[in-house]
């Protein structure tokens, strides 16, 4: 059976009314034809990042939109605790990878349509496989991938005497969830706002200070933390690092917590938040996943047939009182570290007194950076120099000295162009110092 | 001291680690309302098993699907709890397999039956369920519906999914919740008022005398009522309540910072903590309205037999609140920088506290159950606790009944309809298309050759429908058009959205937690907005 004759079947005929008659509200540029039905069966090309909640919701509801040239990539392998709502997945398939299983069941269930899965990590591949496709689709519950692939779609753009060319353009769809609340939104890299520009919108990780743990506990979970940071590493039961998906391991978590607990007179201690402590676990339920991801999937279609105007940008649900939508246009940052090709500028108060430590502290710590084990480099006097790597050993073993340095000590001058790599980024990003005398001083 | 024993870790069941990234949220207990619930649905829609689909995910006990239809090609192309090669058969049984296939925990059945059918000869086959979801199904047989359901007290949601458009109606008599969830509450602390042990023990501690190692660890709560009681002494026993005077107040805390010989120290993190609270700490202890008014309530006032256990707890809690003039103390302490020994001893004031208080609650509730000569079992003393914590997010919806909303004969629709940005007119097409598939049993624009004449019916529904109302606004001409453009397509990514929603809202009827919808809902998915309205 040729794609033309399958389009056309009555099986299809949901979205032939909405691809085949004019509406009044769709996009200027949409004209009305059976040709756009053929484009997202026969050409049009998707990825899917993840196969879990988001992932499984996103490839039904995309597959029932007619797609089908869909690839999936999840590096996961399936656990007892997806089962309440990633719904591709049976108690059977417990261990085995979830794009495999995700797409073997589509193609199973819906004629026709061919996922293909990517037992891998996003990181794996170049953009040479990116390129390959019309729309990417993201369902991670991961801020550091978001933000790796977020890199990835802006480093592939086209600037021609600074145009950018809109062939280079691939648009991503994005959700996320937590609980009952959720957001999606649509980023065309480049030219709306990009996952750097709104990253003040993840709130930062809980992190309690390691006194508070280790000497003035109040909370369960700073008893936790301590066994956790403290205790397993220095007992070392299993002569292995802490899995928190070995049950013994979480085990002897428990016990060891309890015990701190108890001699503290802390109450609240559970199996389960120990669990969801050491696991960073987030809470997930079935019906926030579908809601999000059939918002992310309808914008797919818009987008791809321009039966609609796309959503324009960034919407957030939340149904714990009642249901509400809230949708804006997310602002695009001027000085965007990934995506306004300007460069980044770094103001430094006294490069005498700051250390190098420091400066890695505020690229870990500021809403604007949120970087993870960010590594430096510079050209002095043109010659390559590494101020500091964590990543790798010998290269930080070798550049320790350098934290305790200031940067004038280490020779960087106002206007050095600092090249920084980190895990949120495909690309290594310039930041440019600027030292600014604070002229109340002068006074 | 005696040593305690090392607790045995509790090895987890295979359903709760199935489940918990949900007990998470709500708890064990709602998850048991979950797995006792029973949902009927009526028609087997894409939207329908959608809703099905994240109920037997979380493990709701049964379900029943109520449908007469036979599996179309066109339902296989948008209703993903089809098989491809069920064409012809019963529709109720096919999506009632597929649906069974996702969770062994959870029991289905079907009826292959058209729900008009059951309507005319046995309507107390709904009765039976906790709730009763419904897609697709037409004025004539939902107003009789809507109306039985209502008599017996049996939540009804009502949902649409055609094209871009998405609607969610909720119809229930009462339902009351203890568990709102809110998103943020101010700690109750009680600083104003402190009750004689918490009293005692802020007394006893002298802020201004303390060394700077102690006063780096004493708890904000305390700073805050120390320097309160400095504030009170300097104003004739004058609490802060305007602005100024609580800046007046921070500025006692602020000033009480170290100086060495380079001027003022960096002020202390329980010290900035103690700052913080001056703003949502000090209010005077007052009943929330939404609670008094709840207390107030003809159900409160009026215990008869049947009265459900909230009620009998609400008539409890009114009774302590007449007495002691304060809900009672919610006895969770936030966290704050603070040594363990003096966090831990305030935990257990307020703790035991707030436990003391409960029993009193308790024992009215008990007593009340005795005079209405009913079980005293009625009322747990774990439900009364639990009660008790969340007094402050009581709340009570009375809904409307779907079959009074269409018998209305005025409605107001003006002050919507005027405002641009209101979706509201998505209701007057909606009711426009359900009386357009009343008369021509078909959608608006469902063959392609009758788009344009069907538009020109539909608006002449709706132009008869606004008059009925008294309404002398208009709907726009391409609105009418939009949706016969569906001509009743169902896309799957909508149907898939609203599913969420209603299967959420079942979920907070079951399990009695959260607010529910009150109690209509459109989603514009050409726009991705929606609006909720209270019909």
């Amino acid at each position: 059976m040729s794609e033309f004759q399958e389009s056309n079947q009555k099986r299809w005929s949901h979205l032939r009314k909405v691809l085949e008659r004019p509406g009044p509200f769709s996009h200027p540029e949409f004209e009305p034809s059976s040709e756009i039905l053929d484009f997202i069966m026969s050409s049009c090309k998707l990825l899917v990042i993840g196969a879990g909640g988001l992932g499984c919701e996103l490839l039904k509801d995309l597959a029932l939109l007619g797609f089908k040239n869909i690839h999936v990539i999840d590096m996961d392998t399936i656990d007892l605790s997806n089962l309440n709502r990633q719904f591709l997945f049976r108690h059977k398939d417990i261990g085995s990878s979830k794009a495999e299983i995700a797409a073997s069941f589509i193609n199973k269930k819906i004629p026709g349509c061919q996922v293909i899965p990517h037992f891998s990590k996003i990181q794996d591949f170049d953009e040479n496989f990116y390129r390959q496709f019309h729309i990417i689709v993201c369902g991670l519950d991961s801020i550091v991938a978001r933000r790796w692939i977020n890199g990835m779609l802006v480093s592939m753009l086209n600037y021609d005497d600074g145009v950018l060319d809109q062939q280079s353009v691939i648009p991503m769809v994005d959700g996320g969830t937590e609980g009952f609340k959720g957001n999606a939104r649509v980023i065309l890299p480049g030219m709306s706002a990009c996952v750097e520009c709104t990253l003040d919108l993840y709130p930062p990780q809980v992190n309690y200070p390691l006194c508070t743990i280790a000497n003035t506990p109040r909370l369960p979970e700073h008893c936790i933390e301590y066994v956790k940071l403290i205790l397993w590493p220095q007992e070392n039961p299993f002569n292995v690092p802490l899995d928190g998906d070995d049950t013994q391991h979480i085990a002897w978590i428990y016990e060891k917590s309890m015990e701190r607990s108890l001699q503290f007179n802390i109450p609240g201690i559970t199996y389960r938040l120990v669990q969801g402590v050491v696991k960073h676990i987030i809470p997930a339920v079935a019906s926030t996943n579908a809601v999000i991801a059939g918002i992310c999937a309808t914008e797919v279609f818009k987008i791809a047939t321009s039966c609609c105007v796309p959503m324009n940008n960034y919407m957030v649900f939340n149904d714990v009182d009642g249901i509400y939508t809230y949708t804006y246009e997310a602002e695009k940052k001027e000085d965007c570290l990934v995506c306004s090709q300007t460069p980044q500028i770094l103001e430094i108060k006294d490069p005498n007194k700051m250390k190098l430590r420091q400066l890695l502290e505020l690229l870990a710590e500021s809403a604007a950076y949120q970087m993870k084990t960010p590594g430096l480099t510079t050209v002095i006097d043109g010659r390559n120099k590494t101020l500091y790597m964590a990543t790798i050993k010998s290269i930080e073993e070798r550049t320790r000295d350098n934290l305790n340095k200031s940067l004038v000590e280490l020779g960087l001058r106002d206007g050095q162009d600092i090249l920084v790599a980190d895990v949120t980024s495909p690309t290594t990003l310039i930041i440019k110092l600027k030292y600014v005398i604070d002229d109340v001083e002068m006074k | 001291m005696m040593s305690s024993p090392i607790p045995k870790s509790p090895e987890q069941s295979d359903k709760s680690k199935k489940y918990d990234r949900q007990i998470r949220l709500w708890g064990d207990h709602g998850q048991k309302l979950l797995e006792n619930s029973k949902v009927c649905l009526i028609n087997a829609t894409a939207l329908g098993t959608e809703i099905l689909k994240s109920l037997v995910l979380p493990g709701i006990g049964s379900f029943t699907i109520v449908d007469g239809e036979k599996v179309t090609e066109e339902d296989i192309g948008s209703n993903f709890f089809l098989d491809s090669d069920s064409i012809g058969m019963s529709r109720a049984q096919v999506a009632t397999q597929c649906l069974l296939e996702l969770n062994p925990d959870v029991r289905g059945d079907y009826i292959d039956e058209s729900p008009e059918h059951i309507m005319s000869h046995t309507q107390d086959f709904f009765n039976k369920f906790t709730v009763v979801v419904a897609t697709a199904l037409p004025e004539k047989t939902l107003l009789p519906l809507s109306r039985y359901l209502w008599d017996s007290k049996v939540p009804l949601i009502v949902c649409r999914s055609i094209g871009f458009l998405g609607y969610i109606r909720l119809q229930v008599k009462e339902h009351t919740v203890i568990k709102s969830h809110p998103d943020s509450e101010n700690p109750d602390l009680r600083l104003l008022s402190p009750w004689p042990a918490l009293k005692e023990y802020l007394d006893s501690i002298n802020v201004e005398a303390l060394d700077k190692k102690s006063r780096a660890h004493v708890p904000s709560i305390v700073i805050l009522y120390y320097y309160l009681n400095k504030y009170k002494e300097l104003h004739g026993g004058n609490i802060p309540s305007s602005r100024a005077e609580k800046e007046e107040l921070r500025k006692l805390i602020r000033d009480s910072r170290f100086h060495d010989e380079h001027g003022p120290k960096l002020l202390e993190e329980n010290f900035e903590e103690a700052l913080h609270y001056v703003n949502n700490c000090l209010n005077p202890i007052s009943i929330p309205q939404n609670v008094q008014k709840i207390l107030d309530d003809d159900c409160c006032t009026n215990l008869t037999q049947s009265s459900s256990p909230f009620w009998t707890m609400c008539a409890a809690l009114r009774e302590f609140v007449q007495l002691e003039g304060a809900l009672p103390l919610r006895g969770a302490l936030p966290d704050m920088a603070a040594d363990t020994d003096s966090y831990v001893t305030l935990q257990r004031l307020y703790h035991s506290r707030a436990q003391a208080q409960s029993e009193a609650v308790y024992r009215r509730a008990a007593q009340i159950a005795r005079n209405l000569g009913v079980a005293q079992e009625t009322v747990t003393e774990s439900e009364v606790k639990s009660f008790c914590k969340h007094a402050s997010e009581l709340h009570v919806i009375r809904g409307s009944c779907i079959a009074d909303e269409y018998q209305r004969t005025s409605l107001d629709l003006s002050s919507y309809l005027e405002d641009p940005d209101s979706l509201m007119f998505y209701y007057v097409i909606l009711r426009g298309l359900e009386r357009f598939i009343s008369e021509f049993n078909t959608y608006p624009g469902q063959f392609d050759d009758q788009v344009e004449p069907d538009v020109l019916k539909l608006k002449s529904i709706i132009g008869k429908l606004l008059a009925e109302w008294g309404c002398c606004h208009v709907v726009s001409d391409e609105r009418v058009h939009e949706v016969c453009r569906y001509g009743g397509a169902e896309l799957h990514s909508v149907s898939a959205i609203l599913g969420g929603c209603a299967a959420h809202e079942v979920i907070k009827l079951v399990t009695q937690q959260y607010k529910p919808l009150d109690n209509a809902f459109f989603f514009d998915a050409i726009t991705s907005t929606s609006a909720a309205f209270c019909l």
